[in-house]
């Protein structure tokens, strides 16, 4: 069991509650903190449910060099898809002080990714310029390793294309010289009618979703495995200060 | 967790192969003869080299696989990727050092070069069981239960085969420390495995509606996980069975893996007979088949949090 003691031991400087790792080796592969750091805000107060983010999402997404996003089934009783971002809705509270929660999901482009030391090819990883978290389709094996590794299940297997796939943040969009300036953002941001969706450098202290995260209280999903989500949520604010 | 039939044949093949080459190198220090040392090492290079090509039946891209022994430093996988052909290899060495008479390190070449596999053979037991032992919120799995048990689960099948194989060769006087040696391991591994399940029973989950959200109301529901009909997520992460058919696997894994071939193993150490004992392996090598199956099955993943509701 030594070697177990080891990798402890060599990660205390970032280690979690004892009860959460018996056996932590998974992290490690982001020692440094990262100057830049892209993300979503999404603010649960305004999010209408309308599923724009998710169509645009995947028609920006299928579109692109690295291939479509496999549908299996499109037209039969039960379609089934790759998509990088879902709206979920959810219910909060008992009747009748029920309140509806749209919930908009996708990769967190975590500070510090459990998917990513857990690739064997290297095919996962995450960029240091800007803290994005890939995956390189060509050195994919296709094992699912990493999507177990997740806790959010933020990864699908395209099932056409035998690799894993997640959001991008629209890497090929947000750098991208031939769109207008305006146009460098997530199709899921610029798709959003009632602006629920911020992107920005989370790690700027002046940028747009900082601000949000620091005057608005956003927080991070499963704290309790310390994975460091660099996306954050707004909390829904009236309801819960009247019944809390 | 979905129960991955590449995954499952592999572990308890190779781990039968591993825990057959442990029981051969014992067998080879007390002196036993070459020839059928040889046939049983070329046996555990089969059983690992099937496990081996039932792995690759989990990749999305086989053509691939190279590519995994790359990440070595941070990945178990890519550990285990390198250690399994080493194994592999080191074993059908020594099967050919038995054989063949090879003494380039003197009249000890085949127990330096067993003992090289033995350390090899519990290193891939080791990699193996942190593939899953370091996902810490798979919390089933994350504990050093599981790396005892899949060393203890594959030794001891490994074990019974042996026994089996060595009353076949020598019959009754020879086989006598090969049975109480598959017993022990039996006897061994089962108490391992119910202290995992007993951790399993008593695990309380750590994440919540409230805490995947981020919501503090008592009262949380899903009322739509955003798609009709599944995906990727409801398909990966769930047994699909109901909780009727993982207990009765459960029982079916511990009848067939230990509490069988427990009472036809004590039956051989009074009258040693090798249907007997084949039987043991046999019903040991489908127990743990059943076994590995509950072992994903049990492990709930807290991305099933988010997958509830269709609408």
């Amino acid at each position: 069991m030594s070697a177990v003691m080891n990798n402890q031991a060599k990660n205390g400087s970032q280690s979690h509650s004892p009860q959460n790792a018996p056996l932590g080796t998974s992290k490690g592969a982001n020692e440094e903190t990262l100057a830049k750091q892209l993300a979503l805000v999404i603010d649960l107060n305004v999010c209408v449910g309308c599923h724009a983010c998710v169509t645009s999402c995947k028609q920006w997404n299928t579109s692109g060099s690295a291939g479509p996003l496999a549908d299996l089934n499109a037209y039969g009783a039960n379609p089934s898809g790759t998509f990088f971002n879902r709206v979920q809705t959810w219910e909060a509270g008992e009747y009748p002080a029920t309140e509806t929660v749209h919930f908009p999901k996708s990769c967190l482009h975590c500070e510090d990714p459990p998917c990513v030391p857990v690739c064997p090819t290297g095919a996962s990883y995450k960029r240091k310029e800007d803290g994005i978290v890939l995956v390189d389709y060509d050195k994919c094996i296709g094992c699912k390793y990493c999507a177990w590794a997740c806790p959010y299940g933020a990864r699908e297997l395209d099932e056409e294309r035998q690799v894993m796939t997640k959001c991008t943040l629209c890497v090929d969009r947000i750098y991208n010289e031939k769109l207008a300036p305006e146009e460098r953002k997530p199709a899921c941001v610029m798709a959003c009618p009632t602006g629920a969706r911020l992107f920005g450098d989370v790690k700027d202290p002046e940028s747009e979703v900082s601000k949000a995260i620091r005057e608005r209280g956003g927080y991070s999903l499963m704290p309790e495995w310390e994975t460091q989500p660099a996306n954050q949520y707004l909390p829904r604010l009236i309801r819960e200060a009247q019944e809390f | 967790m979905h129960p991955a039939w590449s995954v499952i044949f592999f572990t308890v093949l190779a781990g039968m192969g591993q825990g057959f080459f442990l029981m051969l190198v014992r067998a080879d220090a007390a002196g036993a003869d070459p020839f059928a040392l040889a046939i049983g090492g070329a046996a555990s290079v089969v059983l690992m080299c099937i496990g081996l090509a039932c792995s690759f039946f989990h990749l999305g891209h086989p053509m691939r696989a190279w590519r995994a022994m790359a990440m070595w430093r941070t990945s178990w996988l890519s550990r285990e990727v390198i250690v399994l052909p080493l194994t592999i290899g080191v074993v059908a060495l020594w099967s050919l050092a038995q054989l063949y008479g090879w003494q380039a390190l003197g009249e000890k070449t085949t127990l330096w070069v067993g003992a090289a596999g033995v350390l090899l053979c519990f290193a891939l037991w080791f990699c193996t069981g942190m593939i899953y032992a370091c996902i810490r919120f798979l919390r089933e799995w994350a504990h050093w239960l599981t790396l005892l048990n899949f060393t203890l689960l594959g030794w001891m099948s490994g074990a019974t085969l042996f026994a089996a194989y060595w009353e076949g060769l020598y019959g009754a006087n020879e086989s006598d420390r090969a049975i109480a040696g598959a017993l022990t391991l039996t006897l061994a591994g089962a108490v391992a495995r119910l202290a995992s399940l007993a951790r399993n029973k008593n695990l309380k989950p750590l994440s919540t509606p409230q805490s995947a959200i981020g919501m503090k109301t008592a009262k949380l529901k899903q009322m739509s996980q955003g798609a009709t009909g599944g995906s990727f997520n409801t398909r990966e992460f769930f047994h699909g069975k109901s909780a009727l058919v993982v207990r009765n696997v459960k029982w079916i894994a511990l009848g067939l893996a230990f509490a069988l071939p427990a009472v036809l193993l004590f039956g051989a150490t009074k009258a040693p007979a090798l249907w007997i004992l084949v039987l043991a392996a046999v019903s040991q090598l489908l127990g743990l088949l059943a076994e590995r199956w509950l072992f994903f099955a049990q492990a709930n993943h807290p991305q099933n949090i988010y997958y509830q509701a269709v609408a």
